[in-house]
């Protein structure tokens, strides 16, 4: 990589100053809850395989953008999270939402246009809803939920609940101007909520060298004066001790802070395909060395040699998982199609 | 007597009063340049807390009240004139207007978006555009004109009631109209459509907004000629009731649409599209004609912008014409 974010310009640690292959640090008394993150960022992973695999094989219509590979930033951030917050994602949001606690089979059956999907068919992968679990929206015009997680964030305070608002968007988003607008605006209005860049280096198809003087994108909070992080984004631990920092700061000051995570993802920018060499300087090697920073086997290897996770413990609770996540597709295979009137019932307020 | 400017104040004094989840956020409202008599004092009237004056940002500024809404709110976002609003396209179209039907009716945008239509005075392309057939082809908008001085009270309060995204278009050529106000009505705008303003029986002339009011003078002139026309306020353009449309000009045989827009693909056309694929034939006496602005943007010289824009005379000309035929 090249054009490093200047230390000097910015005073503060980039990129470069993360180390993908160090160890993750647990703590002893934390066994349980990073069990639980390591369970749960493997749910999320075999979801996403499983979507990949049926897109593969023809059973899913419609496109699926997969975040494998980007877990462990959902779920670390997730963990500081209340039902009642206000979270909102763009096209690659499985994560996300599963993250909140979010039914599988829904989500299934959402992919396969079903009436028990999310949205009840209405959304697909790209427009899920589950608000009950904190989860406002995703769509897929980039950077499009960001301003409308400001104003989220602008009626919590309003309503002075506590409550805050997440906007997760990627590197590429950042390059709409809309976000520069939403930074200021939720700086200036003083609003509760948590900016949440996944910078996974890529655009659909562009390198971010490509597309940015620097590789780096918290400059942009910096720029409007919001509190921020660049956290390795594969690194559980460091995500959670980021988020924890940083929505403590919205919750209590009513102010907006930004987290930048850096991460990487599996698959290609939809579907199940790599995109290895198609003209977006995706190598195999980048690819294949990305996947020994796997935020879930540094995760699982920590816990392996902290002595909280055996490989039969490990074992058994992937086949758990695995057994639990076939079963709800097949549930959801099986579900109802909408009915047709669904077409205009909705289209306004009934 | 209340004049058009002050009765929308009026509307948003009482939604302000009475719904505390109502707040207004745009630029200019703690001015006075900006949205005329219609706002006056709010800030110091509810506080700016509730009157918020943002920074130059009209695309985070609405996406950002379509978010409050969703969250529970009953946001109000003005944008003083029609044209910088066009900043905020994807999240007027992609978002508010589709939210509740990619979500499946869980989940709802109720915004009202209030646009000006600010034209004339030497102002050009970008100070004057009157852009509502665009949002008529959007589903999920409402799309509300008002060209009586109680429908614009009256329509503000039905459109942050109605609980879904509503284009709000007031026009300042309308701003020093004056009625004498009853009492607030609010109304439900799922169930308001066009209205007569004028009943006759010669010819049907539609309109909505500025274009109402000259079609009304209109009415007069012709009146004075013994000619009674039927003047019908369409007020809420989208969704579109045509039934009283359809039955006025299977009445009269004459149609006349006024739009203060742009022709091709434009209000009028699609007024007198829903007509002639409605109505037989047979009833119709004349074509329908529309009178609309040239197709070509607004001019900046002053002698110009008084053949650009129609008139009452230009109205009166379109209906002998018709009823010529």
């Amino acid at each position: 990589m090249k054009n490093f974010l200047s230390k000097k310009t910015l005073n503060r640690s980039g990129i470069e100053s993360i180390k993908f292959e160090e160890k993750i640090k647990v703590m002893p008394e934390s066994k349980e809850a990073l069990t639980n993150s390591l369970i749960m960022m493997l749910k999320i992973r075999f979801v996403e395989n499983k979507l990949a695999q049926m897109r593969k094989s023809g059973f899913i219509g419609g496109p699926v953008h997969l975040g494998a590979g980007q877990e462990a930033i959902a779920v670390g951030v997730s963990k500081y999270l209340r039902k009642s917050d206000r979270i909102f994602s763009g096209h690659r949001s499985h994560a996300h939402l599963l993250a909140l606690g979010s039914e599988p089979r829904k989500l299934f059956a959402e992919v396969l246009g079903k009436k028990t999907g999310l949205s009840k068919g209405m959304g697909g992968s790209m427009h899920l809803w589950d608000q009950p679990n904190g989860f406002y929206g995703s769509v897929p015009i980039v950077a499009g939920t960001v301003p409308l997680a400001v104003g989220a964030a602008l009626a919590a305070k309003k309503q002075n609940n506590g409550d805050i608002a997440v906007a997760y968007f990627g590197d590429g988003a950042i390059e709409e101007g809309v976000i520069q607008e939403s930074l200021n605006l939720a700086r200036q209005l003083e609003v509760p909520m948590l900016f949440v860049c996944e910078n996974n280096l890529f655009s659909s198809h562009m390198h971010i060298s490509q597309r940015q003087p620097l590789q780096s994108v918290a400059r942009f909070a910096i720029a409007n004066d919001i509190e921020s992080e660049i956290v390795d984004g594969n690194n559980l631990a460091e995500i959670e001790k980021t988020a924890s920092k940083l929505i403590n700061i919205a919750r209590t000051k009513n102010l907006p802070a930004f987290i930048e995570a850096i991460t990487y993802r599996h698959y290609g920018h939809v579907d199940w395909r790599e995109d290895i060499d198609v003209g977006v300087n995706r190598s195999s090697k980048d690819l294949n060395l990305w996947k020994t920073r796997d935020p879930i086997i540094r995760l699982e290897s920590a816990l392996f040699e902290a002595g909280m996770l055996t490989t039969i413990e490990l074992d058994q609770i992937k086949l758990q998982i695995t057994n639990q996540i076939d079963n709800d597709w097949e549930l959801a295979v099986k579900d109802p199609e909408p009915e047709a009137t669904s077409l205009h019932s909705e289209v306004y307020k009934q | 007597m209340t004049n058009y400017g002050v009765a929308i104040r009026e509307g948003f004094a009482y939604l302000l009063k009475k719904y505390p989840e109502v707040f207004v956020i745009g630029q200019g409202l703690w001015s006075p340049w900006y949205v005329g008599n219609s706002m006056t004092d709010l800030d110091k009237e509810f506080g700016i807390e509730r009157i918020i004056d943002t920074p130059v940002s009209e695309s985070a500024c609405t996406g950002a009240a379509v978010g409050a809404a969703l969250a529970g709110m009953k946001p109000i976002m003005v944008h003083p004139r029609m044209d910088f609003m066009l900043y905020a396209m994807d999240s007027i179209v992609n978002e508010a207007a589709k939210w509740s039907s990619m979500m499946a009716g869980q989940s709802h945008a109720g915004v009202t978006i209030r646009s000006i239509i600010n034209r004339g005075g030497e102002q050009g392309a970008q100070h004057s555009q009157a852009l509502h057939s665009w949002f008529t082809h959007i589903p999920g908008l409402r799309v509300v004109m008002p060209y009586s001085v109680s429908d614009a009270r009256d329509l503000l309060i039905a459109s942050v009631l109605s609980g879904d995204p509503v284009i709000y278009i007031d026009d300042r050529w309308l701003y020093s109209n004056e009625e004498v106000l009853p009492p607030v009505v609010e109304l439900d705008l799922k169930t308001q459509g066009p209205k007569i303003m004028q009943a006759g029986t010669s010819l049907t002339l539609v309109a909505a907004g500025y274009s109402t009011h000259m079609a009304v003078e209109a009415s007069g002139i012709l009146a004075t000629q013994g000619i009674d026309v039927e003047v019908i306020d369409v007020r809420v353009l989208s969704p579109l009731f045509p039934k009283l449309i359809l039955d006025s000009v299977a009445k009269t045989g004459r149609l006349v649409v006024v739009d203060g827009g742009w022709s091709p693909t434009g209000f009028a056309g699609e007024v007198i599209a829903t007509v002639t694929e409605s109505i037989d034939p047979k009833l119709l006496k004349s074509s329908p004609k529309r009178v609309t602005l040239p197709f070509a943007p607004a001019p900046a010289a002053a002698s110009l912008e008084k053949i650009y824009y129609p008139t009452t005379v230009d109205v009166v000309k379109a209906c002998t014409e018709s009823l010529k035929q």
